[in-house]
């Protein structure tokens, strides 16, 4: 899922304090579950922010709802009939779905309610961790299913290098070096073997530094 | 027992503190509430095991989130006790209340007199 974590009041404050009328809209999706967008984040970022513009003395109307997706057209409808009556929009989905409502609705300010980190995993409550970066290319099938772009700070296809010391990586001890956990695991495939070969360079074109990326399905599309 | 405890509270039954809210205490507080304390079972001693722990933590946030838009962090306080000690039950009421006379009311109630006038 994409992590995101919630923006501090303080922050939302500042971006919403010339509005009057405000909707707050929470996403289902994958910022329900790492707990920073979802309906009851919702719920409490309109509470906290009806309490604070109540005790400045100043009357601000704050609605709230959520969407089953803030990323796909068919959900961001769903506003369509009442998004005129808002003056801005805080937007609790990730960065996706912040900008995805901002192209669908041109003429309302829409904020973002959270910062959006990472493609990652829930180790425990309230603990997640980054598991993709969107390469585009995915070598997992080689590497034991440990990703060493996501996971190996210097996103090394052949490591690891002379940082990683009793398993963790030189830049944090509580960072397990990612090519010593794909060398563990291969070793208990059996497949130490395909560790022997030399990764051949990557074609980082299809990763972010190729700029903005877009997939054309040209046999579902309509 | 016949413990007296002053009439200014309100109790909310709920089933284990586990299931107090951040959001309830929040609504509490924008309705006018002056303060809101959580009662809940001795730590290690809930039968759900940790509701009485996820109870503390939702009093921490909204302590936090209380603090940042105004109305004061310390008008939210979470308690335990177990379920046969009401002298402490009552003890615990008389201090939330005294805490919450010496705060003074909820700045809120203010805020909507004076957006009502």
């Amino acid at each position: 899922m994409i992590v995101a974590e919630k923006k501090p009041i303080e922050e939302i404050i500042d971006m919403v304090k010339d509005h009057e009328k405000l909707l707050v809209v929470g996403c289902n999706e994958c910022v329900t579950v790492c707990e920073a967008g979802g309906k009851k984040e919702v719920g409490v970022l309109a509470s906290a922010l009806r309490m604070y513009f109540m005790n400045q003395g100043k009357k601000v109307d704050i609605d709230e709802i959520t969407l089953e997706r803030q990323c796909d057209h068919e959900y961001l409808e769903e506003l369509r009939a009442r998004i005129d009556q808002y003056d801005a929009v805080i937007s609790l989905a990730c960065g996706v779905g912040v900008q995805f409502m901002a192209e669908t609705y041109f003429n309302t300010p829409v904020y973002p309610g959270v910062n959006t980190c990472f493609m990652g995993v829930t180790e425990e409550r309230g603990v997640w961790s980054e598991r993709c970066q969107g390469c585009g290319q995915c070598i997992l099938g080689r590497t034991a299913g440990i990703c060493p772009i996501s996971r190996c700070a210097k996103r090394l296809l052949n490591g690891p290098c002379g940082g990683s010391a009793k398993g963790k990586c030189e830049i944090s001890k509580d960072l397990d070096c990612a090519w010593q956990l794909i060398i563990d695991r291969l070793q208990e495939l059996d497949r130490l073997d395909d560790y022997e070969e030399i990764a051949p360079i990557k074609d980082w074109s299809t990763e972010r530094a190729g700029g903005p990326r877009t997939v054309v399905r040209e046999d579902v599309r309509q | 027992m016949r413990l007296r405890y002053p009439d200014t509270i309100r109790i909310v039954r709920v089933p284990c503190t586990g299931k107090v809210d951040v959001l309830h205490i929040l609504r509490a507080f924008e309705k006018g509430a002056d303060g809101v304390y959580v009662v809940g079972c001795l730590e290690g001693d809930c039968r759900f095991e940790n509701g009485n722990l996820r109870a503390r933590k939702r009093v921490e946030q909204a302590k936090a989130i209380l603090n940042k838009v105004g109305i004061g962090g310390d008008r939210v306080k979470m308690f335990n006790l177990s379920s046969g000690e009401g002298p402490k039950f009552a003890e615990y009421a008389v201090e939330m209340t005294q805490k919450i006379e010496a705060l003074g009311p909820n700045p809120i109630k203010k805020a909507k007199e004076k957006l009502a006038a």
